[in-house]
């Protein structure tokens, strides 16, 4: 069973491929079985993924095969799977989070009418991402992040009649484009200078490769691609509008799972980054910088899912950043917590925003916990697990970022990944404190949700929980005994997980003040700082920057462009014709219809034509003329 | 004083010329058919006297000046026939009348 | 797959007259029987379409070259045969005319204006497009080509539509600039045939004989010139491609899918057959310029079709853009960018095509082309909104539809050799994805608006296009090799005769 899975990973992603086909096809109009069929591929898929791990931890070697897609002389595109313990590790959470999901949405999607088609979108978003994680070659990593970008697209824009939503699956898809053209520039150097885009063959000749220059060129552009696909600053915008599609859609892609695949292309082509310093601080700068800079928002907005879209970027920033710092370990450790937690925290929302009929304003929330027991405690555990807080997940990931951060020289980093810690912990208890413990609305009525909505966070709310301890550094063979480069690191500061954990604790701690006891006003510190609040609370009115962007200079080129094309082009053509038509409209008048006058013309033009061919040729002679013979 | 082909060419250019101040210069129709006439016995002089001098062995020439001389018949019978259906229209044989396909 | 590598039987023949007869069959159906002449068009075609598959199939890649071959010889002491015969080249577009012409019938189903005038010219079309592909000799390729421009025009004029521009504009437009094409074409055409005559003493117009012509360095750079022009007309390139936008605004659904789909590929394919091939040298000579000149097909047309309204001129600005890879995959002059340009072609062949029969259906329907004027209507017309959707994907280069592997081959081929205008030209995939996005949103979403609450989805025969083009697209992108081999052996063994360098030329 184990080497069953491990030989034949591409079964992976290709039970949901069928399922998408046949939901497509077949049971567009059978909700329930669109359902019904969606989850068992999935489920298999999952149970595969367990033997894929089993298998890793038994044998961490890589396990490689793969199919030509299609080739010719230079260029040879294969399609194929790479096991070995990073991407057995994504496998296992993207299958796990994507069965949860398709669970959960069960009851969160009911009645909607585009049920069936919204599994369907489901299933091609797990092809998708599982295609992506086994890929051993980066076109395949591209062709699959394409794609989980298209479901992107279609699952933001699911409820295609609401205009914002429309707008954003829109946004969402270009901004992803812009990072991909870097990444495409970037795949397409690696063709040319080396042959292979094979991730094995790659990780072999790189280092030998002398030219650091346009390596570092070369990893900045395969950078830019995980820029957009996880959000990282400048390419962040389209993250927190992605909240628009369905909530569980925001937990698994939004989340849990394709944000992450940035940060899992960095992993995975590490052999490209680690042989480039200077592409490594870049990474770790632009991801410490979006941790802090997403962390700040986030204090400040008041729609559930907005806090923890930015929280995302925050935590992917952190992601980003252990990597830029050479913490491979530390940032896949973090990355598979954080599904777990984030996902918890996005379902949670999700069951909360369920039973209040779509609210999600937190101030319009409020006295949850008395009426939503299980939503409220698996929510706690997950702000706690991402605030940081012993033992539960966030706790371990978070740590071994900070260390490797300052113990590879770091400080600055340190000390910023720090700080977003307590902005981390703030933020988060000040949703927790609002929307759950706050006044209660009378015009609200909440619920507990079904049991098919409670049972995936339950289950969440214990990976957050227990998740971390695979990662404990006291543990002889913990996670970072199978996922590293280079050299397997161990390792713990005491001092930095005691004051990690009593900065969040001070967090918490200000959140409580502030939002429960209310001894200190938030709104007293919001109008003293009424200046840095708005640019907060308007994002830095980067949208709006953006926006102005593309009416003005990309929609001006086109203008332009469009202007030239009317009247230069289209002008020269026309003006040809018009030219042409005018000299006949004055041309015309030689035709007077005077038949004498075209007489006159031929014999004028004979003896025109006499003449120039005896004065050009002699030995016709028009002396003969004269001289007879 | 022998007539050379000489003198016969220099007839035929006379009357040819004749011809064609008659074709482009008379405003009458019916004289610039006699003048195409005149040019076209040009023609028939310069045929036959060729033939005379330059190939006396063969008949030619003479051949081909019978045939302008039918063409010219045929030619007057359409001419005459155009002018005189004009003439029915424009009460006029007055060529510069006739300007139907200006412009 | 036996029966047919028959050597006997002229399916080549069978596969293009078919269409012919099925138009002379048309004349003697009495007007009144609109059900018959659309059998009979849909038939004909089908039966086409069905032996262009068996032949694509059946193409054996393991010998390459030119199969099902024939030969006629027609004008003796010119040297012009009917010689037809496929190769890796010539045989996706052969499948392409045979899936387009097939599905523009269907496309034109609803049509009840002089319908067996339509569907006559229609199939005489196809047959001329069809013909300049599959046919070996110089004179009936430009033959071929000139049957094409007269239905064109009097589709365009009679079945046309006006919106920005007159549809007499339109069709004056399109057919002035084929015919300033093929002059081109033509004069290019005797060139080499004087040239070819004088330097080897044998009247020819035979394509592959003239390759081995050894024409002079000088000679080729004139005659590239002038073929060139005319190839490059035809494809759209900047400058020469106004008359496409106009041309597709102002033509009926089948006679855009047509064009858009196949007829400019005619363009594409002369150059790469005729100009490269037969010509290695003067290609070489003017790539950089076409190269330069396909960057601004791709970025320009791309930008411009950012502020357009009407739909039909976005698709119109698109595969002028989008020509602008193929462009760029023939200046590079290598094995790799020059398979990309044709899979490029036959994926944006389909793509287009789908693109107008959704559009044609739409307009058919709301008799509007203005984008503003629509919005959500992926509630009314949800099958149409699929073919949108998939058409839109593929143009902006989709995985998992067949113009991703095409793009990325081109773009790996023309990488090595022109890298900046390269790293210029892709930076389209961008403003591809912004119109395309943007088109798409605003017709088939948001809120539901009572006004096309009266349009009907496809149905019955409507469902055609959609069907069979996508269909093809989805399978030729999740399967790509099944297009690139056959195209692989074509470009490869003539490579291997021209001693062009098959390999890209990195320079780092």
């Amino acid at each position: 069973m184990i080497h069953f899975a491990v030989q034949n990973s591409w079964l992976i992603p290709l039970m949901p491929a069928i399922a998408f086909a046949i939901i497509v096809f077949f049971l567009r109009r059978t909700p329930q079985a669109s359902a019904f069929f969606s989850i068992s591929c999935i489920s298999v898929s999952f149970l595969l993924s367990l033997g894929v791990v089993a298998g890793v931890l038994m044998d961490p070697a890589a396990v490689e095969s793969s199919v030509t897609w299609f080739s010719m002389p230079g260029l040879t595109v294969e399609m194929g799977t790479l096991i070995d313990p990073i991407s057995g590790m994504m496998v296992f959470v993207v299958s796990l989070i994507a069965l949860l999901v398709q669970i959960y949405s069960v009851g969160y999607m009911e009645n909607d009418p585009g049920y069936s088609i919204y599994f369907a979108y489901q299933s091609l978003f797990a092809m998708s991402m599982l295609g992506l994680v086994i890929a051993n070659n980066f076109v395949q990593m591209f062709v699959f992040w394409e794609l989980v970008g298209l479901c992107s697209y279609l699952l933001i824009g699911f409820w295609f009649y609401k205009i914002s939503a429309r707008e954003a699956a829109k946004k969402a898809f270009v901004t992803n484009r812009v990072g991909d053209y870097g990444f495409l520039l970037g795949i397409l150097f690696l063709q040319i200078i080396f042959g292979t885009l094979n991730f094995t063959d790659l990780a072999q000749i790189i280092p030998t490769y002398a030219n650091v220059g346009l390596l570092t060129v070369i990893a900045l552009l395969v950078f830019t691609g995980p820029i957009g696909k996880s959000g990282q600053f400048p390419l962040h915008v389209w993250l927190p509008d992605a909240m628009e599609g369905p909530t569980p859609v925001s937990a698994l892609i939004h989340a849990a799972t394709m944000v992450v695949a940035g940060v899992y292309l960095i992993a995975r082509a590490f052999f490209l980054f680690a042989a480039v310093p200077t592409a490594l601080q870049v990474i770790a700068y632009v991801g410490g910088f979006t941790a802090l800079f997403a962390a700040t928002i986030a204090i400040t907005q008041n729609d559930i899912k907005r806090i923890l879209a930015y929280s995302t970027l925050s935590q992917l920033g952190y992601m980003v950043m252990a990597l830029g710092v050479g913490g491979l370990t530390a940032s896949m450790f973090h990355l598979m917590t954080h599904a777990f937690f984030k996902a918890l925290l996005f379902l949670g929302a999700g069951s909360v925003i369920h039973a209040l009929q779509g609210k999600q304003d937190i101030w319009e929330m409020g006295g949850l916990a008395r009426k939503m027991p299980i939503t409220t405690k698996t929510f706690i555990i997950g702000s706690l697990a991402l605030a940081g807080i012993f033992p539960l997940a966030g706790f371990w990931s978070k740590d071994e970022i900070l260390l490797a951060a300052q113990s590879n020289g770091f400080t600055g980093l340190y000390l910023i990944g720090s700080l977003v810690a307590f902005l981390t912990a703030f933020y988060m208890f000040r949703l927790v404190f609002v929307a759950f413990y706050g006044q209660a609305k009378p015009n609200n009525d909440p619920h507990e949700s079904p049991a098919v909505m409670t049972t995936p966070l339950i289950i969440l709310g214990l990976l957050s929980v227990v998740g971390g301890l695979v990662g404990m550094p006291w543990l002889s063979t913990n996670f970072g005994s199978y996922v590293y480069f280079g050299e397997a690191h161990h390792g713990y500061s005491l001092m930095i997980m005691v004051t990690s954990t009593v900065i969040a604790l001070m967090g918490i701690y200000l959140a409580y003040l502030m939002y429960y006891k209310k001894t200190i006003s938030a709104s007293a510190i919001a109008n003293r700082f009424k200046a840095i609040y708005t640019l907060l609370y308007n994002k830095y009115y980067i949208d709006e920057i953006y926006q102005w962007g593309i009416n003005h200079i990309v929609d001006g080129a086109g203008r332009v462009a469009y202007w030239i094309d009317l009247h230069v082009v289209d002008g020269v053509v026309n003006g040809l014709a018009k030219g042409t038509r005018q000299s006949g409209t004055i041309l015309r008048y030689l035709q007077t219809g005077q038949t004498q006058h075209y007489g006159m013309v031929l014999v004028a033009a004979v003896v025109v034509i006499i003449l120039l061919l005896g004065l050009l040729d002699p030995s016709l002679g028009i002396s003969a003329w004269g001289g007879g013979n | 004083m022998t007539i050379t082909l000489n003198h016969y060419l220099l007839l035929a250019g006379m009357l040819f010329c004749i011809g064609l101040y008659g074709a482009l210069a008379k405003q009458n129709a019916i004289s610039i058919l006699m003048g195409i006439e005149l040019m076209l016995n040009a023609c028939v002089i310069n045929l036959v006297a060729f033939n005379r001098f330059m190939a006396p062995n063969h008949l030619v020439g003479h051949a081909f000046g019978l045939f302008v001389i039918a063409l010219a018949a045929a030619e007057v019978a359409v001419g005459l026939a155009l002018v005189l259906t004009v003439y029915r229209d424009l009460l006029s044989v007055n060529i510069q009348d006739f300007d139907w396909l200006k412009w | 797959m036996d029966f047919i590598t028959n050597p006997g039987f002229p399916y080549l023949s069978v596969i293009l007259l078919t269409p012919l007869v099925g138009a002379l069959a048309l004349i003697f159906v009495p007007r009144e029987e609109v059900w018959t002449i659309k059998a009979i068009a849909a038939v004909s075609t089908l039966v086409s379409l069905i032996l262009s598959v068996l032949i694509f199939l059946a193409y054996d890649q393991t010998i390459g070259g030119m199969q099902f071959k024939e030969d006629i010889l027609w004008i003796k002491d010119l040297g012009v045969s009917y010689s037809l015969g496929v190769d890796g080249i010539s045989l996706p577009l052969l499948l392409l005319t045979n899936l387009i012409g097939f599905s523009a019938v269907y496309a034109s189903w609803n049509n009840k204006d002089r319908v067996k005038e339509f569907f006559i010219l229609l199939l005489i079309l196809i047959t001329g497009v069809m013909g300049t592909f599959v046919t070996r000799d110089l004179f009936i390729f430009l033959l071929f080509y000139e049957v094409v421009v007269i239905p064109i025009y009097i589709m365009v004029i009679i079945w046309g539509s006006t919106k920005r521009v007159t549809k007499e504009y339109a069709g004056m437009k399109l057919t002035i600039y084929l015919l300033i094409g093929s002059a081109f074409l033509l004069a290019g055409m005797i060139a080499l045939y004087v040239n070819a005559y004088q330097l080897t003493g044998v009247r020819t117009m035979d394509i592959e004989s003239l390759m081995l012509v050894p024409f002079t360095e000088h000679f080729q750079i004139i005659g590239f010139l002038l073929l060139g022009i005319g190839f490059c007309t035809l494809i759209s390139m900047w400058p020469f491609h106004s008359w496409s936008p106009d041309g597709y605004a102002g033509a009926p659904t089948a006679v855009s899918m047509i064009h858009a789909g196949v007829l400019k590929k005619i363009g594409g394919y002369g150059l790469i057959r005729i100009g490269l091939f037969v010509l290695p040298a003067g290609a070489k000579f003017w790539a950089p310029l076409i190269a330069v000149l396909a960057v601004g097909n791709v970025v320009y047309a791309a930008v411009i079709c950012l502020v357009q309204k009407d739909l039909k001129y976005v698709v119109g600005y698109s595969s002028v853009s989008h020509m602008g890879y193929v462009l760029i995959g023939i200046a590079a002059l290598n094995v790799i960018s020059i398979n990309g340009a044709i899979a490029q072609m036959f994926a944006h062949g389909v793509m287009a095509a789908l693109f107008f029969a959704m559009i044609g259906n739409l307009y058919e329907k709301s008799h509007t082309r203005n984008i503003p004027d629509f919005g959500g209507l992926a509630n009314q017309v949800p099958r149409l909104a699929v073919g949108f959707m998939l058409a839109g994907l593929a143009s902006l280069g989709l995985p998992g539809l067949a113009s991703f592997p095409a793009e990325f081959t081109i773009f790996v081929g023309a990488f090595g050799v022109y890298q900046v205008f390269t790293i210029i030209a892709i930076s389209g995939i961008i403003f591809t994805a912004v119109y395309i996005l943007r088109m798409l949103g605003n017709v088939l979403f948001g809120p539901r608006q009572q006004q096309w609450d009266k349009l009907t989805d496809l149905k019955g025969p409507e469902w055609v296009p959609l069907i069979v083009l996508g269909t093809v697209l989805v399978t030729f992108g999740i399967f790509p090799y099944l297009l690139m081999d056959p195209i692989n052996t074509g470009v490869t063994s003539l490579f291997a005769r021209t001693g062009l360098s098959t390999v890209i030329g990195g320079g780092f």
